[in-house]
């Protein structure tokens, strides 16, 4: 396979993971602000902050409010992770990768384009949010399953999950750090309402509430939420979880080679020396301090992929 | 469709009897599902100098053109005549120039254009190909007569609206093809492949490696290139992908560098190589040039083809298909003033309203005059241009071309249309695919057919007779 292609199915598919995580936190956000339980604009400053968006919104913007803050994280061309600029960012890489890609993966791709540019022309209306955030992500949901439905299961399939699942822990690990003070251990804060909101708040942003029950009880508190989202191995969107796959998709790839690819390296010490632990050792550690390294990490292995993978030279 | 005495042509019987019970309604809606699924599959082309928003479908039309199988067998023997006689003239040009010295060609035809390439002197493609593919564009002026308007050696584009069409037409109207017995155009890719690979290079050991060059996603004929190089399942790559290893063109793959043998390249000689030509070209490999002069590539269509589809040169046709075959031409060009002569240019100067005049080197239909649809200031104008420089251009006589009928609001109306089939040329085979793209002037009364200016494409229909 070309570079050039690895680089743009590995692109396609961080595209549409964060558009689709983009649309999760605007939700997030939303719910947040409609039973008031949170301050409502310090909850979207947050939210930006967690996808990375919120210093070019105050290049713009002298205040933060729900309107301006859903409409760059929605529609904005000048905000590179909006959810616009993601659907438009994977279908050129998806048509830079035309020939590699099914036909129906192709067709998914540029459908939701089609809707996205239709229904994102113009501002959206608090009413109509939901509506279009769940049409957003349904779209999403298809180009997914069509990739799952269609695609060998080849080295072009394992770019796509490798560019998924890296985007996705960097995700994850980018909600944790924006909220890890409200999973701290504090005498005063266990069991009072704001906890409540926070905690529920993180759940939300990885659609993870359900789930959370089902592993940890209607108890669960802070360490539980943590060990969740950072340690659990059934958890599809949890660093440990995120990371594996990560580690056998480089493995797929390069199964013919006879020692693993400085990526594979990367991989396999993030998750030997961070992710084979119990929560009590990330706590040790400190939460903050922990979730920084992963970010760092993280960074690190995308930056190696492209490397070992000839993506631009 | 309908014959000047009203009758109805006899390969339409078949499409007329079910077309007559059809519901009107109905196939409106047909038409809309038709343009959805074309927008869906992503069948567009970028207009030059616009952003992003601006892909634009190619409006298809509903009606197929159909063609009888003995006319596409008069047809097909003409094309393949025509197109042996072009590869033989490029390899005559480039190498001893009997033309010029049998003083059938004038001498600074070819040391004076643009399109000859002197890098190509003395240089033998492998297998002897020089137009790989070529896209003869014809128009029918009545049963049987079609003219030719104009080669395309260089890189003919259009052959995946030709398959997409065919595709759509399969989808929304089975029943017709159960109906009618029409030749199927799906082989193209794989004939396409096929025929490229049969032209590998010395250097290549074992199974030829084909790639598409494409100039990238910008490029207006993109969707086309990735479009062949999945159907055919090779790479597709651009000129930042490939660079010269160990005396081979080589793609850089995500395990290093993997030699190509054959490129069909949709990038332009000019493009192709920043050493040997333009200096400022990103598109292009530098060094290609000489891989390729040593036998370490073939490039497809072979640099230096622009030569044989230059529109003075067209002029000279008959007389080259003569030349190289020793038959007369089966398909008649049409007849055409060269305005460098100072006789033709006194005859189009005074007949201006009412002939078509076209850029010795434009295409796309920009920089022509059609002298009967031209406004005065038009003329005058064009007038200017054409005693400014008068060798830059040729003119034509506006032919009566025959229609075919398209679906419109008030059912089926009757509008012009021309004609490119597709020829893949391999060492020793000439194959023409059956059929080609129909492209069809949408307004009523227009001549131009050419998609940047509002014209549209159907399906065409080679019966089995």
């Amino acid at each position: 396979m070309l570079g050039k292609t690895a680089n743009g199915l590995f692109w396609m598919s961080r595209y549409l993971e964060r558009a689709e995580n983009t649309a999760r936190l605007i939700e997030t956000g939303q719910r947040i602000a409609l039973t008031r339980l949170g301050s409502g604009d310090e909850e979207w400053t947050s939210i930006m902050k967690t996808a990375g968006v919120l210093s070019g919104f105050m290049e713009i913007y002298d205040e933060v409010t729900q309107d301006a803050a859903v409409d760059w994280m929605m529609r904005d061309h000048g905000n590179p992770s909006s959810i616009q600029s993601c659907i438009l960012g994977a279908r050129q890489n998806a048509r830079m990768v035309r020939a590699a890609i099914t036909g129906e993966t192709w067709e998914a791709i540029n459908a939701t384009y089609m809707s996205t540019k239709s229904i994102l022309g113009r501002r959206v209306s608090e009413r109509d949010l939901p509506t279009v955030l769940s049409a957003i992500r349904q779209h999403t949901a298809l180009v997914r399953g069509m990739v799952h439905g269609t695609m060998l299961r080849n080295d072009i399939y394992d770019f796509l999950r490798v560019g998924t699942f890296l985007e996705r822990a960097d995700n994850t690990a980018r909600i944790l750090d924006v909220k890890y003070y409200v999973l701290l251990p504090s005498v005063s804060a266990v069991g009072s309402s704001i906890d409540n909101v926070q905690w529920e708040i993180i759940l939300r942003s990885v659609s993870a509430r359900g789930g959370f029950r089902m592993e940890y009880g209607a108890e669960g508190g802070p360490q539980e939420i943590a060990d969740f989202l950072i340690l659990n191995r059934r958890m599809p969107r949890s660093l440990a979880f995120c990371v594996g796959k990560m580690r056998s998709n480089l493995a797929y790839l390069n199964a013919d080679l006879e020692a693993p690819s400085d990526s594979q390296k990367l991989v396999a010490e993030l998750n030997d020396l961070y992710l084979s632990q119990d929560i009590s050792a990330v706590f040790e550690f400190g939460l903050h301090e922990f979730i920084q390294k992963m970010l760092s990490l993280i960074a690190g292995i995308a930056g190696q992929v492209e490397k070992d993978f000839r993506f631009y030279e | 469709m309908w014959g000047t005495d009203g009758q109805l042509c006899p390969p339409y019987r078949g499409f007329y009897d079910w077309f007559d019970g059809e519901d009107l309604t109905r196939l409106r809606k047909k038409q809309r599902d038709a343009d959805d699924l074309f927008r869906l599959t992503g069948i567009t082309f970028n207009v030059y100098g616009k952003a992003e928003a601006e892909e634009r479908l190619i409006p298809f039309d509903i009606i197929p053109r159909i063609i009888s199988g003995g006319e596409w067998h008069r047809l097909s023997r003409g094309i393949e005549q025509r197109v042996r006689a072009i590869n033989a003239f490029l390899h005559d040009i480039y190498h001893n120039q009997e033309i010029i010295r049998a003083g059938r060609i004038p001498e600074e035809m070819i040391s004076r254009n643009a399109a000859f390439l002197p890098h190509m002197i003395g240089v033998k493609p492998p297998g002897g190909v020089y137009t790989h593919i070529v896209g003869i564009d014809l128009v029918r002026t009545g049963p049987g007569e079609f003219f030719v308007l104009e080669d395309n050696a260089r890189t003919p584009s259009g052959v995946s609206y030709m398959l997409e069409n065919r595709e759509t037409m399969l989808q929304m109207f089975p029943e017709l093809f159960s109906r009618n017995r029409v030749q199927p155009v799906q082989n193209y890719p794989t004939d396409l492949r096929r025929s490229l690979a049969a032209s590998a290079p010395p250097a290549c050991t074992g199974t030829p490696v084909v790639a598409v060059l494409t100039p990238g996603i910008y490029n207006s004929a993109y969707f086309e290139h990735a479009f062949l190089a999945d159907k055919m399942g090779v790479e597709l790559v651009e000129g930042n992908d490939l660079r010269v290893v160990d005396g081979r063109i080589a793609m850089r793959t995500t395990r290093g560098y993997t030699p190509i043998d054959v490129l069909y390249r949709r990038v332009d000689d000019d493009f192709l190589d920043p050493l040997n030509f333009n200096p400022e070209s990103s598109l292009g490999v530098p060094g290609i040039m000489d891989v390729y002069r040593a036998g370490g590539i073939t490039i497809a269509n072979a640099p230096g083809t622009g030569i044989a589809d230059d529109k003075a040169i067209y002029s000279y046709m008959p007389e080259i298909v003569e030349f190289y075959t020793g038959e007369r031409p089966l398909l008649p060009n049409v007849e055409t003033w060269r305005c460098s002569e100072p006789e033709s240019l006194a005859y189009v100067l005074d007949n201006l309203h009412e002939l078509v005049v076209k850029e010795v080197h434009g295409s796309g239909g920009y920089g022509m005059l059609i002298g009967p649809t031209a406004t005065k200031k038009d003329i005058a104008a064009f007038r200017r241009k054409l005693i400014a420089r008068p060798s830059n251009y040729i003119a034509q006589p506006t032919l009566s071309l025959s229609t075919v009928p398209v679906f419109s609001r008030a059912g089926l109306s009757p509008r012009h249309v021309d004609l490119r089939p597709f020829v893949l040329v391999g060492p020793d085979k000439i194959h023409v695919t059956p059929g080609g793209l129909t492209r069809v002037a949408l307004k009523k009364g227009s001549l131009v057919v050419n998609s940047s200016q509002g014209g549209g494409t159907k399906d065409t229909w080679v019966l089995e007779d």
